[in-house]
This record gives structure tokens, sequence and C-alpha cells, in this order.
């Protein structure tokens, strides 16, 4: 399996998404390590994975993610993901993906106003993708988000459709899997933590999996998402 | 050069913040008047705040040296060796004045300089800290100051992707006027790859890199060595604007550069910008410079050279490169989308000279300007010796559940969720000990060892009592960095005070240092960096003295640090250290009795160092599972945080005459043995109590088991069972209801 990391000169989670994915590439398939990607590089090797890490990606004082969406590296992300090359991406690396209408959907300040990183839980909604196989549908997470804008919305049609096809990831819970807006940490319509575009190729999510996957870390639910990507894509 | 058209007047000159001999001073290195753009670099080369003037005499005093310092104070930050061929680059800084005046962009700019000083000596920033203090939660303005400084610590570091681990926050009247704001960074850097400001071989480049020079910040480094009064609110043009994305791209640029051999010298524009850095890099090389100011990168059309030299504009860097290195410096910098400069070049006058057009603005010595820097001995009165408060001179509590609630509820004592959840503390995935324990941990990337890392001061005991306030702060970093099991190794400080000026003030800053002196040498723990900022004053009213430790210590192995959470049910609790009690200037005593006064708890670093060298070799051995420091609000409050911590009671013991608990006399009453805030003390909690306390009999240390894990309610001597929902409902509700009121 070979898989990029797209870096954006404000991408500050891009190592840390290079290690968590490479420790399972490690572990499943003896070897491999993700390759980094300039953001002003349109032509990067083929891959089978790749990778929009979390961060800033050009500081994000207009909207996020709204000026990395047409970097020369992105375009040809999209250009890819249409033909149906996997694509996560992972808090500002959601963010971009709605700024490329890969995944539907866009992006509010928290309800707080505040930035916010801790853990929280989110429950795993189908386990029928590339990237929730080694989860259990309806399974509890423990991972930690941090974002000032994580607010997902879109219009009640667009969630009541993303419901209907099965797009939901990954939601907010509380300790039983409640969704409830206690469990909420940002104001996210129908406690939307992680969401796929249609045929499940692309995923984005606001929790970041990457900094969970260590017991070292006091934790390590998000390594089976790794791990899982390497079984389907190798 | 053109003469000048007319000297000075009086009032600019005392505009400038210079005394009637300062300038007398100027002259006589001159040999003529200075012009307005001369005036200007000697005011902020000699402000308090660049030349430690009122400061120098006493900080020669502190112990710089160890097995382990690879650079003390003088360079931008202090590096120590921290094996494997790496070291850790640290200093913490002060940026309280312009977070008073503007406290998102003075809180967000004080986080951008500490991180510059860092990566400026080669070293990738890791963690950042930060030591807040604020004025009474009463206060009108205090509530707007704290989101303030907290949204600009937080966005400026969670964009530039550096974590903030920990730091403190507390609050009192004493700085209603004038809050703190002291930011600590640390970072690593490969041992044999560390970069300083010397500039060396006449003819080579300086080169300006990073931001565009604007007109923001000109003279901050003087408006940050003066009083406050009815004004400082026109002060606010004198803050600088912070932006964290130009930092993030600075950092990667810069390392990417000091991978390569082309960087012979290199500066951080901070304090003073462009005239302090290319200042102190020819005067440690003892050379000259001549720069060209029409290449300065400007933001605006039309800046005069007395702007360009003295503007505090952030994310600038100077350089002086190997010659025929600048296309490929060139070339990293361009990647970035970062300025890049060549103005000016090293030269053998020993002179600074400047130019515009061709045509010399400006033309001052360096060596003897650097050397003529003021130093004062000011004049100090020590601070008077309170009287002390005995425990048996103050009624128990009416009900001591209630006692421990309001204090885990006190302000200076709650949780600090509010704060460190608005911080990004776990990018870099290194963060092993997260906010709210004795110390955070980042894990050496990598490696299976970690860096411990803390801040502490308690300025009520150094108000008391300076020298001891100063020695405590050492000591419970100390304890802190032990608590989890690291190996303490050095410390940087932070000196905040009043005015110098007044001898009570100086008095204090003079006990303070002595204080820390006195600990630092006796625990092995030398001072490799540190920041003075005084003049923490508004309309003659002082800050309390708060001299803040940020401390460093290694893990070897992480599998072998521990927590303050309780692991399991039934396990024993023993507290490690003498109780006597003290209550005098404890937060008990503050809170709950409502005084204040009294002596702060003694400090005998010998006991001190005893006890911790146990407590450390304990955890290693992995013979205790769980260990808190004991300092503000005593055994009680520790208790209380290690039980929500773990989410597990606890049932405790009254303490007997002679069980070691006490000090061998009658044991103290249960309210100064619950309360009091002896120092070298920690709890521990052990699935077998006699190992240890045997190990503690052998050590020489006092040791008790005081009782015993499990259940979900905390069961003091002589108060009612407490609920652990209660207590967290006391510690994590008043700062959250407090900023939504």
């Amino acid at each position: 399996m070979k898989a990029a990391v797209i870096v954006f000169p404000g991408s500050n989670c891009d190592r840390d998404v290079q290690v968590a994915l490479g420790q399972s590439m490690r572990a499943l398939r003896g070897k491999g390590e993700p390759a980094m990607v300039w953001h002003k590089e349109a032509d990067f090797e083929k891959v089978d994975l790749i990778v929009l890490p979390g961060g800033f990606a050009y500081g994000d004082y207009l909207r996020c993610g709204a000026m990395a969406a047409h970097s020369p590296a992105m375009r040809e992300v999209v250009r890819r993901a249409k033909k149906g090359v996997p694509v996560l991406g992972i808090c500002n690396g959601f963010q971009v993906l709605t700024e490329t209408g890969l995944l539907p959907g866009a992006f509010l300040p928290n309800a707080s106003l505040k930035f916010v990183c801790r853990d929280v839980h989110i429950r795993v909604e189908t386990s029928q993708s590339l990237f929730t196989s080694r989860y259990e549908t309806g399974q509890r997470l423990r991972i930690p988000v941090a974002h000032h804008d994580g607010n997902y919305v879109a219009d009640e049609d667009e969630l009541d459709r993303l419901e209907e096809r099965g797009q939901i990831a990954f939601r907010y819970c509380g300790k039983n899997g409640e969704t409830d807006a206690e469990a909420n940490p940002n104001g996210a319509a129908r406690n939307i933590a992680g969401v796929f575009n249609e045929e499940k190729t692309v995923l984005g999510m606001m929790p970041h999996p990457e900094r969970l996957a260590d017991p070292a870390l006091s934790g390590s639910d998000g390594r089976p998402l790794f791990d899982g990507l390497v079984e389907a894509l190798s | 050069m053109k003469p000048n058209e007319r000297a000075p007047t009086p009032e600019i000159v005392t505009e400038h913040g210079l005394s009637a001999a300062e300038y007398d001073l100027i002259l006589d290195l001159m040999g003529r008047a200075p012009n307005l753009l001369e005036l200007g670099i000697f005011s902020v080369m000699w402000s308090e705040h660049c030349s430690y003037k009122s400061s120098k005499k006493w900080l020669k005093t502190l112990p710089t040296e160890g097995p382990r310092v690879i650079h003390g104070p003088g360079e931008n930050a202090g590096v120590i060796d921290i094996g494997d061929g790496l070291a850790a680059v640290f200093k913490m800084e002060s940026h309280n004045h312009p977070s008073f005046i503007e406290p998102y962009q003075g809180a967000a700019t004080g986080v951008g300089g500490i991180l510059r000083d860092v990566f400026t000596m080669g070293a990738r920033p890791v963690a950042n800290l930060n030591a807040l203090r604020f004025g009474d939660p009463a206060h009108p303005k205090t509530r707007h100051l704290l989101a303030g400084v907290v949204a600009g610590i937080g966005g400026y570091g969670n964009c530039v992707g550096v974590p903030t681990v920990g730091g403190e926050v507390n609050f009192d009247p004493g700085y209603d006027g004038n809050i703190l704001v002291n930011a600590m960074t640390v970072g690593i850097a490969p041992k044999d790859r560390i970069f300083t400001s010397e500039a060396s071989g006449v003819g080579n480049p300086i080169v300006y890199v990073g931001s565009k020079t604007g007109r923001d910040g000109i003279h901050g480094a003087t408006m940050a060595s003066a009083e406050f009064d009815e004004e400082t609110d026109e002060k606010r043009p004198t803050v600088q604007v912070g932006d964290p994305f130009t930092e993030k791209l600075l950092i990667e640029a810069c390392l990417e550069l000091m991978a390569t051999d082309a960087i012979v010298a290199i500066q951080d524009m901070g304090a003073a910008g462009l005239t302090c850095s290319t200042f102190e890099m020819a005067s440690k090389g003892g050379l000259g410079v001549e720069l060209d100011l029409d290449r300065v990168p400007c933001r605006e059309e039309g800046m005069t050279p007395y702007e360009m030299m003295l503007s505090e504009s952030q994310e600038r860097m100077v350089m002086v490169l190997q010659p025929g290195k600048e296309t490929l410096a060139r070339a990293v910098f361009e990647k970035w989308d970062l300025d890049f400069a060549v103005i000016g070049r090293l030269t053998d006058t020993g002179r600074m000279v400047l130019k515009l057009n061709g045509e010399v603005v400006g033309d001052l010595p360096i060596d003897p300007l650097a050397e003529a820097s003021p130093e004062y001995d000011r004049p100090w009165a020590a601070t008077p010796k309170p009287a002390d408060v005995t425990p048996e001179s103050l009624a128990p509590p009416e009900d001591t559940a209630q006692a421990l609630l309001r204090l885990l509820g006190a302000p200076d004592l709650c949780s600090k969720r509010w704060v460190w959840e608005q911080y990004d503390h776990m990018v870099m995935a290194d963060t092993v000990g997260r906010p709210g324990g004795d110390a955070a941990l980042v894990r050496i990337h990598g490696s299976e060892r970690a860096l411990a890392i803390t801040t502490d001061c308690t300025p009520r005991y150094c108000q008391a009592s300076p020298r001891a306030g100063g020695a405590q702060a050492v000591a419970e970093a100390w304890r802190n960095l032990t608590a989890v099991g690291a190996q303490p190794l050095a410390v940087t400080d932070n000196l905040n005070f009043g005015n110098p000026e007044r001898p009570e003030i100086m008095g204090q800053l003079v006990g303070c240092v002595e204080g820390i002196a006195e600990a630092c040498r006796a625990l092995d723990f030398p001072v490799v960096s540190g920041n003075v900022s005084l003049y923490n004053e508004t309309n003659g009213k002082g800050i309390p003295p708060t001299p803040v430790i940020g401390a460093v210590g290694l893990v070897d192995d992480i599998s072998r640090a521990t927590d303050l959470a309780f692991k399991a049910a039934g396990e024993a609790i023993i507290l490690v250290g003498e109780t006597r009690g003290h209550l005098g200037a404890s937060i008990y005593l503050r809170e709950v009795v409502g005084r204040r006064e009294g002596a702060p708890p003694p400090v005998d670093l010998a006991i001190e160092r005893r006890n911790g060298d146990l407590v450390r070799g304990l955890i290693r051995d992995g013979r205790v599972s769980a260990c808190h420091d004991l300092s503000d609000g005593g055994v009680a409050l520790a208790l209380a945080e290690m039980a929500l911590a773990g989410r597990l009671g606890a049932a405790i013991e009254a303490p007997q005459a002679k069980n070691g608990a006490g000090n061998g006399a009658a044991a103290p009453p249960i309210h100064a043995w619950l309360f009091g805030e002896d120092q070298g003390r920690y709890l521990v909690t052990a699935r077998e109590a006699e190992p240890v306390l045997e190990a503690a009999r052998q050590a020489g240390v006092a040791a008790a088991r005081i009782g015993v894990t499990g259940g979900d309610v905390l069961t003091l001597p002589g108060g009612r069972p407490i609920s652990l929902g209660e207590i967290e409902a006391a510690h994590e509700s008043w700062l959250p209801a407090y900023m939504n009121g």
C-alpha cells in the first residue's frame, strides 16, 4: 500500500498522521511510510490513499480550508478522488474537503465560540466502509477533538439525504452512546463528527484518530481506523 | 554624516525614558548630541527591559552551571544536555504590559516571542506553558482580561502547532492593575547543532527574513519599562499584532536552513526589533554592522529609519550567512513564501552605521554602548519578618468537609479546565502527561523518554517573606517534577516585580533572588535562562512579588512515570514528609478563615532533597502507583484531587502522635494536619504500605500510612464523607460559571 499526506504550509498534524498510519503499515505489512506531498506539487506519484492532515492550511484567516481547496495539490486530489482514490480528511482536512465539494456541508465556529481540545466520545454509525471496517457499528470510541470551527452544518434536506444513504460515519455521543446536546462539543448538526461521500471512498472527520493510536498516549481507539485502511488497501 | 538640525530637547529625552545622567553619558560616548534615531536606539538598548540595569547585579548571584548545562543565561534561551545526542532548549518570558493593554494580541505575541527565542537556537519547539496572574475576580476588568489572554495564547499556539501543556492561573487583587503573562517554550535540538547570535566574518552578509516591518510596537520595550497610569489605554498602538501562520512558516524555514551549513549566526527580532538584534550579534562578535535601510522589507511606504529600527513587528529574524550562501537561503525562504533580503554586512569598525539612500543617518559605537549600559545598585530595604501564626491559635472549622469544598472551588485552586481546553495540548502526538497534573510529560519524539515540565510560584509566600518564597518556588517546581518520576535538571526564571526605584520593591527582588539561588544550589538545579519584568505597578501600587520558576526534568522510561490519579481500590495511602501543620500564609487561612498573614512554611532544602530522592526512586522502582506533591491546601486538597482524577474515594484516619506524620511530638490539630502547607511532602499510593514505609525508614524520611483508597466518597477525619460528585462540582464549576457570568 502507498499513501500520501498532503502538507500545506500551515499543516501541523501532518507528522502525527504519518506516524500513526506508518505504524499500521509496518505492523500489518512489515514496511511502508506515507509520503509527504508539498501543497505546490500537482504531480505526485500514484497512491492508494491520500490523507489531508489537521492544522491551519494557509493560516485560515479567511474561512477554514477555503484557500487550501484551490492549491495545486488539492486540484489533483479532487481529480483522483473523483476517480475513486480514497481520501481521508482529519479536522482541517475535513474542512478542506467540504470547501472542495468532495463532501457536502460546511463549518461554522463552535457554538461556544471557543477553541475546544479534549477527548470526546464518538459512535461508529457504520462498519461498512474502508475506514471503519475494524470497528463495530454502534461502537463507542474515545478520540480527541481540537478545533475552533467544528460546527458542521448542512440544510435539513441534505442532512436527511446523508442519513438515508448512510453517509454519516461518526456522531458525538455520551457515555452510553446517547447523541444529545451535552455530548456535542461544537454544536454540529445532528451531532455529526464524520461524513462519507456517497461512494464511501472519502471520509472527513473532526476528531483526531492519529492522536490516540498509541497506548502511551492514554488510548488507542484511533488505531483500528488506520489498521483497517492498510488492510483494505494493500 | 549630516549635522543634526538640532539636539534633542530635554522633553524628548524624558519621553524616551532616559534620565539626565544617562543622557550625559550618551553625549560622552558620542562626542556630540545624538540625532533622534540614535537617541531612540540608546533609549531601547538602555531600557530596563533590554538592559536589566536594576537586576543585573543580583542575577549574577544565581547558580548557572552544572554538568548538563550547554548554554546558560546570555543566549536567547538556556540549553541543557538531555542525553542521546539531544539538548533541551528553554526559556520563560513575560508579556505583562502589552497583555494588560490588549489581552489577545499581548498574550499571543508573548507566545510568538518565546517560541522564536527557542527555535532561533536550532530547536524544534515541543511544548508551551503559561503562568498567568490576574486581579480580583470581582474587578471589572478581570473577566475580559482572562478571556482575551487565554484566547490569544490558544489562537497563537494552536495555529503554530506546538502543544500548550501546562502552567498556572492565579487571582489576587494585587494584580488588578497589572496582570502577568509569562510564557515558556521548551524545544529539542541536536546537541551539536545549537545556533547562537555571535556574529563572525567581516564582510559576511546580514539577512532579514520573515514578515515585513510595520509601524507596530514602536517603543514597546520602553513602554514595558514604565509604570501604568490613567493614560495607559493610549499606549495601545505600542502593542504588536501576531501572525501565527507566518511564525509557523518561519519555524519550518529556519529549521530547514539550519540543517545546512549556511548560517553563521541568527537572532530573532524581539524587543527593540532590528536595533537590538543586530546590535547583539555585532557586540557578541566584537564587530561592526552596516545596514542599508532601503532594503528592509516594509509594510508601508515612507517609513522613517527611526520607525524601521524601533518597530517591534512580529515574526522577523536576522541572520549572518556564510559568504555565497545567499542563493541557497533565499530558495528556502521563498519556498515558504517569506520575505528574504540582504540588508547589510558585518564590518570591522565596531560601529553601527545606518544608511538610507546611500546617506549615513545614524552612526553609533557598539561596544561602548553595550558596555556603558547602565547597571544600578539600587537601594533596597528588606521585607519585615512577619509574625507567625500557630495552628493552635486558629479554631477548627465548623465543618471540615465544607472547608475542603470551599478550597476546591476557590479561584486559585479550582480546576483550570476552562483554560486548558482552549489550548491544543495534544498536537505533535507526544503529550503523555496532559494538563492538570503536577508536571506535564512530553515524550521525546521517537523514543521512550520524556521531558517533565512545570511552572511554579506562590506569590503570597513571596510577599510575606521574599527569601522563603523564592526558595519555595524552586522547591515546589523540583517537587512537581519529582512527583511524576522525573529527574529535575534545570530552571528558567521569570522575575516579576513592581518599581525597582522603590527600596521595598527592590528588597523583594533581592530576597527572592537570594531564595532562588539558595534553593537552586542545594538542589543542583541551575538557572539557564530567564527574564526580568519590572515596573509592574499602577499609580504607585506594585504587584505581589512573583518570581515564577519554569523547570524541566527528564524521565528515562515513560512506562515508569506516574501521575496523581488513584489507581485501584484497597491501596494504602502514604504521606511522605513531616507534617507540622503550618498554616501561616496558607490558602486555608486566606480562603476559609479570611486572614492574610503569617510567615510562609519554612523550606528545608536538605529534607526536600532527601524526601524527593526517596519518592523518585519509589516511582522508578514501580513501588508506588500514584504520586502527588503537597502544596496549596495541603493533605486534604491533594487527596481530593487524587480521588477526582482516579474516580475513586478514600478513607483517611486521624493522625496519631509519634506516628511519623507529626514531628515526633504531639500531632498538630486536625485542621492544621489536613490543610497545613508544610513543604517537602508527597502523597503516594501502594498496594502494600510496609515496603514503602521500610524504604522511608532506611532513608531517614518521615512517612506514615494515613488511609486506604476505595468507594465513591472521601472521608476525612473529623468530617462527613464527601461524594466524588460533590468534589467534582466544587472543583469544576467555579471558573466556567465565573466566565459565563
